[in-house]
């Protein structure tokens, strides 16, 4: 029960997207086709899981025992950095026709505050699904983690077919690219308030 | 280029979140008032200026290859020291902007000028150059924070000028995009007024 | 520009850039730990002076814990010349629309409340943050009011309180705060609210 609400919530209520604001930059930079939108959501939810699952343990195992919280921002990073780079080799190895489809994303991960804001908000705060509040444990954070790059996809994949329409559209000069994007994502998020409440 | 070009640029020819539409992620996620917004703008200016200065100081011993990890955590150590900084000095303010001061770390426009600017050029020049972009930062977060403000609570920097309730939309995370949304349409239209 | 490349210099450029920024990470958090942890307790102090009557003792150092409920609350209790004048009661609650709201509520010796104050939350800007003291007249129907016989629910649920336009949810997690505060309060205090229904 919990996980469903875990996945509930971070999917639609508290989408990160549309009502968290992190993600932003790739939300807008390579939405402007459902497939390549596609492939980003693909690559992000593939990183957000392992970056979760190895941040968790870093943090419990290593920061908290040594009393180094401090290094949190610099030691997640880097984790962050050094597995996307990872992922890559990995990926290009294993499986090239996957890293076909995902490999040009890879290289902007790192910089997708999507991926170390999940890593944050997942050690630093108290979760209550119906619940007394409670730090998530490891299979719960790899959960949220999870769900909440399925919340990025869905509304990526949603705001790229938008915007495919758009571009048939005959929009007033100044409103072109950017600042229409941007009303209709407003838009966007208006709707998923909808869900504000379900949890 | 002069000294003093270096920094007006950052402000409106380059203007980061108007012209070059970085670093999205604040500039939407903690302008639900004027003051927040330049708290956050001058956080990341900050930042900006000094990772650009450590920057240019490490780019001729560092190699190719280990570059981006090599900024990052000098970008990283800043960050960190900027959060003690506020925690100490400035904690509600800490507390409003929340995850958004570590996630200064990933603002690709703190990357970006290291990259494309603190990297070739000198130690004064990417101090200001971080200034500029910092101002440019900090100026349209304000402005966006200070017309989602008067909007969607009826005040500017905190005075209430009106009684009553704003658009309530406008505080909320859908009236952030449609604000800068609209914004950008201005600046538009200003700019081929100009041209 | 950047050197060549060789397994030797990447490790120890970037080893080296780590351990002078942990070096230095270490110097700053040693020097602001201080004053860190001297803006939380002035958080704290604040907020108690604010809630309770005047004192000169200080309730940050005679605190005490309380159990309620199976949660630990923080209590301050505010004394001058020695007699307890008024509890400052940590008081929180999960069920605000942003998750946790922490309030700090101050009771006066006779049970009323005499203030409260918001220490942190979560809630929507502009909507749910008008619980918090100047943003609106939400908190201000607290003060003064005795919770034997003001009812700490919101008027859709049958009590006294006006809910925050359009911020059901966080009006009533702000009652709920109170309401385990006003409990609190009661174990605290046990003797002299037993005489005060015994005096009605």
């Amino acid at each position: 029960m919990e996980y469903i609400l875990i996945i509930i919530s971070a999917v639609f209520v508290n989408n990160i997207l549309l009502s968290q604001f992190l993600g932003v930059c790739p939300f807008l930079g390579v939405s402007n086709k459902v497939s390549t939108a596609a492939g980003m959501a693909g690559a992000v939810t593939f990183v957000i899981a392992v970056a979760t699952l190895v941040t968790f343990l870093l943090q419990y195992y290593i920061l908290v025992p040594l009393g180094i919280e401090f290094m949190q921002t610099v030691a997640f990073i880097l984790v962050i950095a050094a597995l996307v780079q990872m992922v890559e080799i990995i990926l290009k190895k294993v499986s090239p026709s996957l890293y076909q489809a995902l490999g040009i994303f890879l290289p902007l991960i790192t910089t997708n505050c999507a991926v170390l804001g999940v890593a944050i908000i997942v050690v630093s705060k108290e979760f209550a699904f119906g619940g007394d509040p409670h730090m998530l444990n490891l299979a719960q954070s790899v959960v949220y983690g999870i769900a909440t790059a399925l919340g990025f996809g869905l509304a990526m994949i949603l705001f790229a077919g938008l915007r495919e329409q758009l571009e048939l559209a005959n929009v007033p000069k100044p409103f072109k690219g950017m600042p229409i994007a941007l009303i209709t994502a407003g838009i966007l998020a208006l709707s998923f308030m909808g869900f504000a409440g379900l949890v | 280029m002069s000294k003093l070009n270096l920094i007006t640029r950052g402000i409106i020819k380059e203007n980061p979140t108007f012209v070059l539409l970085l670093g999205m992620c604040p500039t939407l996620g903690t302008t639900t008032s004027a003051i927040n917004g330049l708290g956050m703008g001058l956080a990341t200016m900050f930042v900006l200026m000094l990772s650009n200065m450590a920057i240019s100081a490490i780019a001729g011993f560092v190699p190719a290859k280990v570059r981006i990890p090599s900024y990052i955590v000098v970008i990283a150590a800043f960050v960190t020291i900027l959060q003690f900084v506020m925690q100490a000095f400035t904690p509600g303010l800490y507390e409003t902007l929340g995850i958004f001061i570590p996630l200064i770390v990933v603002n690709c426009i703190v990357l970006g000028r290291a990259e494309a600017f603190a990297s070739k050029n000198g130690v004064t020049d990417s101090l200001l150059d971080g200034l500029g972009i910092g101002l440019g930062f900090t100026a349209s977060l304000t402005v966006l924070g200070l017309v989602r403000e008067m909007l969607g609570s009826a005040s500017a920097f905190g005075i209430k000028f009106i009684n009553g309730d704003g658009i309530l939309v406008f505080v909320l995370a859908p009236g952030a995009f449609i604000a800068l949304g609209y914004l950008l349409v201005l600046f538009n239209k200003l700019k081929t007024k100009i041209k | 520009m950047a050197k060549e490349s060789t397994l030797k210099n990447m490790v120890i450029t970037l080893a080296s850039i780590t351990l002078v920024s942990s070096a230095l990470l270490g110097v700053v958090y040693a020097l602001t730990k201080g004053p860190i942890d001297t803006a939380q307790v002035a958080k704290i102090n604040n907020a108690i002076s604010k809630v309770v009557p005047a004192f000169d003792n200080n309730p940050s150092a005679e605190k005490f814990e309380k159990v309620f409920d199976g949660k630990s609350y923080i209590v301050y209790p505010a004394k001058s010349g020695g007699e307890i004048v008024g509890y400052a009661v940590e008081s929180f609650t999960t069920g605000g629309f942003g998750g946790r709201i922490v309030l700090m509520v101050g009771f006066n010796i006779d049970g009323t409340i005499n203030n409260t104050a918001v220490l942190s939350h979560a809630e929507t800007p502009g909507l749910g943050d008008k619980m918090i003291e100047g943003k609106s007249n939400f908190s201000v129907q607290f003060q003064g009011k005795n919770p034997q016989d003001f009812k700490l629910l919101v008027k859709k649920d049958g009590g006294d309180v006006d809910a925050i336009t359009a911020s059901t949810i966080t009006s009533r997690a702000f009652c709920d705060a109170v309401t385990s505060a006003w409990e609190v309060y009661k174990l605290c205090n046990e003797g002299n609210v037993k005489k005060e229904v015994a005096d009605e």
